[in-house]
């Protein structure tokens, strides 16, 4: 390998090796876990220098395949060549130092570390660390220059946002010699602003001769910027193809092996009584911060409204307060004729006997238990009831039953009640919470981030289920930092910034760049 | 006014040979649990070795014999902790507390076999340990008011290990911080995926982890037995390893806070036993059990809330395992 001398700044002792793209192949590779075939006779090709896109949904087996690619997994069988040699990924270390890097989706930074010891872990240069550092922040300074990943050296992980989190991972991957890049579900925990960020950081490295693989399942992301693709299903690469030469609809078919649905067809909204109605919510954070600001609208039967916005941007607190979680502070919620105000208790419990049910943000830490059996998580925050019990104890036949027959109308799978809701795949745990939530008939539904994480077959599942709850008559508040997501369900929408609304617009007429603009605060119509 | 001066003399002076084990122990702790594992079988691998020591002691003629043995006994319960708890992911308390079980019945039975002293080894002679070493010029520098006595009794005059202890401290603060080794510790107790995907093995380090903690607490026992004592007793250890535990959260795994903490709780145990029987003015004579009792109750009030949060290493405890 030859390397250039980039000449930006005024040292020139650090080189960076220059590539003219490496390509891979996977041959053949099959992975079992027990009974269970993960990767069945996977093939692919990764062309040098180019954006190679991976779909599939939850448990098609991609990240099972680039876990092998990057020597994290040992295959059952088939071979994997760099640029057309036959190669012997055995472990991590290996994969390394052939110029495999990895961006996992639960990124691989040790939190109490600054950026610089996450850097240097497992390439630190010498015995002693203070030679090393000198070296690898001089190596830093000129990868962050040429490829635009900018970020302070001496702060603390714990101390980042997830997006610079990832740059430190990309760096991480760089400062090792990393010739293609695998990127696991990269999206999935970025604001849009960060990922507009994240594309730009990535085509960079393109066109400086990086291989980027990208897997993900969000087809716009495919579509804008990757050259070729491949999709996974149920452990096989159902097609190669070229991103010019398909559609996301013909992707989507692919991936879920039937047609699915991308626009969403939505009724006219039958708008009956006013729900809930928010007049003048304020609330002050426990840091001291003034997270919502003067925060009034209302919701009626029947009506879906939309709340948009950049995440932190005081969406969760209103739906903490809402939900009984936070007690309220300043101003006044109405339920169905039912007025709350500051002082007042306030709880979960009482949240749902007024008819308000909450589908949490984060549906592992507060909508189940994740160790807890899918039967038990199928009743939770209603054990209470008493179509649940006999007397004093819970009635397991009777939960079992019902559990049954929802699991059958949502379609959960796998249906087994017996299992730990842990071993379900993100979009089977939401399922679960919206059925347990909309099985309660609430008269109001709170959800946020309803398909955040989940598969585009279970998504249309979700966003059916959540139209045919307002054609039956339910006021639904949907916070989402989905933009397309609020557009295509929502009657109305709501934007946030900076704790206060900035913004309403009906959902028919709403457009993304208007919205986009009320979210960065750019546009104020009120 | 002397005689206030010798007594603090004389306090700091058991203090550092109290405080001794109570390093060792501690920074054997911080190896071990800054990899992850939790090592709350200090105890007992610092009483297997204290009889490791005695015995070899005993049996060769030579205190560096006894020393080697005791490494190796220790370093041999740190493996069993490690099979247990890195190779087949085991309850890393559980397997703590065996090996405690385990050292307190195995010392008693293998010493009554050995030596049939109802547990005790023979008691050695001044060959057979290692003794104070006095620092040169004290002669000279004894005429020298307050600083003479405190070259003389507190500077000078213990043992090797005592010296070596205090020199574990900066290796450990030198390894854990400012090495290449140290960083990979550190790492591998907080986040060990992070480790593997550096290309590192996390099974390699946390051994490596476990077996320097064996060795630490090995020269620990052998202190006990051949260096400060004169041959072993049974439960000699009484609770050291634990303390080194609770000094090393108070130091919150960082060596040379844990190191106060240890002469603290050995200060704490020097003024105990120079109390008992003292009657102190308005008090009284204060009860032994209480003085006993300070250094736990002093861990229990600080650890509530005085040293803020201790912050444990953030994977410790918890097995690696990657497919899942």
């Amino acid at each position: 390998m030859t390397t250039i001398e980039i000449n930006e700044g005024n040292d020139t002792s650090v080189s960076l090796p220059s590539f003219s793209g490496s390509s891979i192949e996977l041959k053949n590779i099959t992975k079992r876990f027990g009974h269970v075939v993960a990767n069945d006779e996977v093939s692919l090709k990764v062309e040098a220098g180019t954006i190679h896109g991976v779909v599939g949904e939850n448990g098609a087996g991609k990240s099972t395949l680039m876990n092998i690619l990057f020597g994290l997994y040992k295959p059952d069988g088939g071979s994997i060549y760099l640029d057309g040699n036959i190669v012997d990924v055995t472990s991590p270390e290996k994969s390394i130092s052939l110029g495999i890097g990895m961006v996992h989706q639960h990124f691989m930074l040790v939190p109490t570390f600054t950026v610089l010891e996450n850097v240097m872990l497992g390439n630190e240069g010498s015995f002693s660390l203070k030679n090393g550092e000198k070296t690898a922040l001089q190596r830093l300074q000129k990868l962050s220059s040429t490829y635009g990943l900018n970020v302070d050296f001496h702060s603390l992980i714990s101390d980042l946002p997830v997006g610079m989190q990832q740059r430190v991972e990309i760096l991480k991957a760089l400062n090792r010699g990393a010739k293609i890049l695998i990127l696991d579900e990269p999206t999935g925990v970025l604001t849009p602003q960060e990922t507009i960020g994240l594309f730009e950081i990535l085509n960079s490295l393109k066109n400086k001769g990086v291989t980027i693989i990208l897997i993900t399942h969000k087809l716009k992301e495919i579509m804008s910027t990757t050259e070729a693709v491949s999709v996974m299903r149920g452990g096989k690469v159902v097609a190669n193809l070229k991103t010019n030469n398909t559609s996301p609809e013909e992707l989507a078919e692919k991936m879920v092996g039937r047609k699915v649905l991308l626009s969403i067809e939505k009724k006219e909204p039958k708008i009956g009584n006013k729900a809930l109605t928010v007049k003048n919510l304020n609330h002050l954070s426990k840091d001291g911060v003034d997270v919502l600001k003067n925060v009034s609208f209302s919701i009626s039967e029947g009506e879906i409204l939309g709340v948009a916005g950049v995440a932190g941007n005081g969406q969760s607190e209103l739906l903490d307060i809402l939900s009984g979680i936070e007690q309220l502070q300043r101003g006044e919620i109405e339920i169905n004729q039912t007025r709350l105000l500051p002082g007042e208790k306030w709880d979960p419990k009482k949240v749902r006997e007024m008819g308000m049910a909450h589908v949490p943000e984060d549906r592992q830490k507060r909508g189940l238990i994740l160790p807890f059996y899918n039967y038990e998580n199928s009743i939770l925050g209603y054990q209470r009831k008493e179509s649940y019990s006999s007397g004093f104890l819970l009635d397991k036949n009777k939960i079992l039953k019902l559990f049954t027959e929802t699991a059958e109308q949502f379609d959960l799978r796998p249906r087994n009640p017996n299992i730990a809701s842990n071993k379900l795949s993100g979009g089977n745990q939401q399922k679960l919470v919206l059925a347990r939530e909309i099985q309660s008939q609430p008269k109001i539904l709170l959800i946020g981030q309803p398909t955040r994480g989940v598969d585009i077959g279970a998504i249309e599942r979700i966003y059916e289920d959540l139209l045919r709850l307002k054609d039956a008559g339910t006021a639904i508040l949907l916070v989402s930092v989905e933009l397309d997501e609020i557009m295509s369900l929502s009657d109305r929408i709501i934007v946030m910034n900076q704790g206060k609304i900035v913004g309403e617009t009906m959902g028919s007429n709403a457009t993304e760049i208007d919205l986009g603009k009320m979210m960065s605060g750019l546009d104020r119509t009120n | 006014m002397l005689e206030m001066f010798q007594i603090c003399i004389s306090l700091l002076d058991s203090t550092i040979r109290i405080a001794t084990p109570l390093i060792f122990c501690a920074m054997a702790g911080i190896f071990s649990e800054r990899s992850g594992i939790i090592d709350i079988g200090l105890e007992g691998k610092m009483l297997l070795s204290a009889f490791v020591a005695a015995s070899a002691t005993f049996l060769t003629g030579s205190p560096w014999i006894g020393l080697f043995s005791a490494v190796v006994a220790s370093g041999f319960a740190s493996l069993i902790h490690g099979f247990a708890c890195i190779t087949n992911k085991g309850d890393q308390v559980i397997s703590g507390l065996a090996i405690n079980i385990l050292a307190s019945g195995l010392t008693i039975t293998v010493g009554i076999a050995l030596f049939s002293r109802g547990g005790q080894t023979p008691s050695l002679g001044s060959d057979q340990r290692f003794m104070p070493i006095d620092f040169p010029f004290q002669s000279l520098i004894n005429n020298v008011p307050f600083f003479g006595d405190l070259y003389s009794d507190v500077i000078s005059g213990h043992n090797v290990l005592v010296y070596l202890s205090l020199l574990a401290v900066f290796v450990t603060y030198y390894m854990v911080f400012k090495t290449r080794f140290g960083l990979r510790l550190r790492a591998v107790g907080e986040k060990p995926e992070a480790v593997d995907t550096a290309g590192i093995s996390v099974i390699r380090m946390r051994y490596q982890a476990v077996i320097i903690a064996g060795i630490l607490c090995g020269l620990a026992g052998a202190y006990l037995s051949i260096a400060h004592g004169a041959g072993f007793g049974r439960e000699m250890s009484a609770g050291k390893g634990y303390i080194a535990l609770a000094a090393m959260i108070f130091g919150k795994w960082n060596p040379i806070p844990t190191l106060f903490a240890c002469l603290l709780f050995g200060f704490l145990e020097a003024l105990g036993n120079r109390l008992q029987g003292v009657e102190l003015y308005i008090i009284g004579e204060v009860p032994v059990q209480f003085m006993q009792a300070l250094p736990y109750i002093l861990t229990v009030i600080l650890l509530a809330g005085f040293i803020g949060k201790a912050r444990a290493p953030g994977a410790i405890g918890v097995p690696y395992s990657k497919e899942g």
